[in-house]
């Protein structure tokens, strides 16, 4: 998969025209619905060999960063105390993120709040951006969630280790199970904590590559069905693109609540 | 059997694991509302875990619809 993706990277995906082919055969005509996965290279840059491109998917990511600054510094100008309905959003995120990692971690888990925050707001508003028609979805990509994923997986495993020292290898030994048990227990955990950043990123990359597929699909029955059946269709799609919605900021939410909850194992091993 | 032929039965044996999602979040929904429907002020206490339970049940479906995804398209 990930070799898939880099080189989907570095130009066309392989077996793009195959898949092209099948698609206009089995459907009559219909475009192929990962169409809008692809990485466009808008200015080509070589780096030693490497392919550092400018892409679309870097470009959408420098709008999200763009957008979450402007917004968060225009709607704090004036810190009124009595704030404005632009003042109440930015406190009501800034409280939302507070309180989950408040609750899920704990007061020592404050120092953390503005990582879990930007992390938050970073993944919404790149989810956010790809509900808007013709642009792209960046959370989309494995890649991109992934590396999202093993520098959490990675962070949070340096703080188990750096705040317990060796004792952070007790995580993996449940307490109050028979000894018997242990050596069976002991891989179970082991392999559980090791598919963490798979699980993390892998479930934020499929909700959104399945629900813009799925838009997709639905959006190319309408444009088929026409003037006349294609109502149907689209009160579907509307439907859908509500559900999407609520999905976009779902997984963010989950994506933020469960990086609090690997840091609350790593900060207080077992509760 | 023909190589395209395979391909698309397999990736439609794949996308059978959303039956585990859906069976998932049906139970998880129902089951919330039957702990609310019994303790209604209980409820909103728990509306963050019910999120946290759709998204994980969803999530384990849609591994299998990835699956098959990277049998249609990648292969």
């Amino acid at each position: 998969m990930f070799e898939a993706q880099a080189a989907e990277h570095a130009g066309e995906p392989p077996g793009l025209e195959h898949v092209e082919q099948t698609a206009h055969g089995a459907e009559g005509g219909l475009p192929n619905p990962m169409h809008q996965f692809e990485i466009k290279r808008l200015i080509p840059f070589e780096w030693f060999g490497f392919d550092a491109s400018f892409t679309n998917s870097a470009l959408f990511m420098m709008i999200a960063a763009g957008v979450i600054t402007l917004f968060t510094l225009f709607a704090m100008r004036n810190r009124s105390l009595v704030p404005s309905r632009l003042q109440s959003v930015a406190e009501l995120s800034y409280e939302f993120v507070a309180g989950m990692v408040r609750d899920n971690v704990g007061t020592a888990g404050m120092k953390y709040f503005p990582f879990v925050f930007t992390l938050f707001m970073f993944v919404l508003t790149l989810n956010m951006l790809g509900m808007l028609p013709y642009s792209f979805t960046v959370t989309s990509h494995i890649i991109v969630t992934f590396a999202l994923a093993a520098f959490i997986f990675l962070g949070v495993t340096a703080i188990g280790f750096w705040k317990h020292g060796l004792k952070f290898f007790k995580f993996f030994v449940p307490s109050g199970v028979p000894v018997v048990m242990l050596p069976l227990l002991v891989v179970i955990e082991v392999i559980s904590y090791l598919t963490r950043p798979i699980s993390l990123s892998v479930r934020l990359f499929a909700n959104m590559m399945a629900g813009h597929t799925m838009l997709k699909v639905f959006g190319a029955f309408v444009v088929a069905l026409g003037l006349l059946g294609g109502w149907a269709a689209l009160a579907f799609m509307v439907a859908f693109t509500g559900l999407e919605v609520l999905v976009a900021f779902l997984q963010a939410y989950v994506f933020a609540i469960l990086t609090c909850i690997y840091l609350n194992d790593a900060l207080h091993m077992h509760p | 059997m023909d190589p395209a032929a395979a391909k698309l039965i397999g990736a439609g044996l794949a996308s059978i694991a959303l039956v585990g999602a859906g069976v998932g979040i049906g139970t998880i929904f129902g089951n919330y509302l039957q702990g609310a429907l019994r303790n209604p002020s209980a409820a909103p206490g728990q509306f963050a875990n019910l999120l946290l339970g759709f998204a994980l049940a969803e999530a384990t479906g849609l591994f299998g619809l990835v699956v098959a995804l990277i049998i249609l398209f990648v292969f």
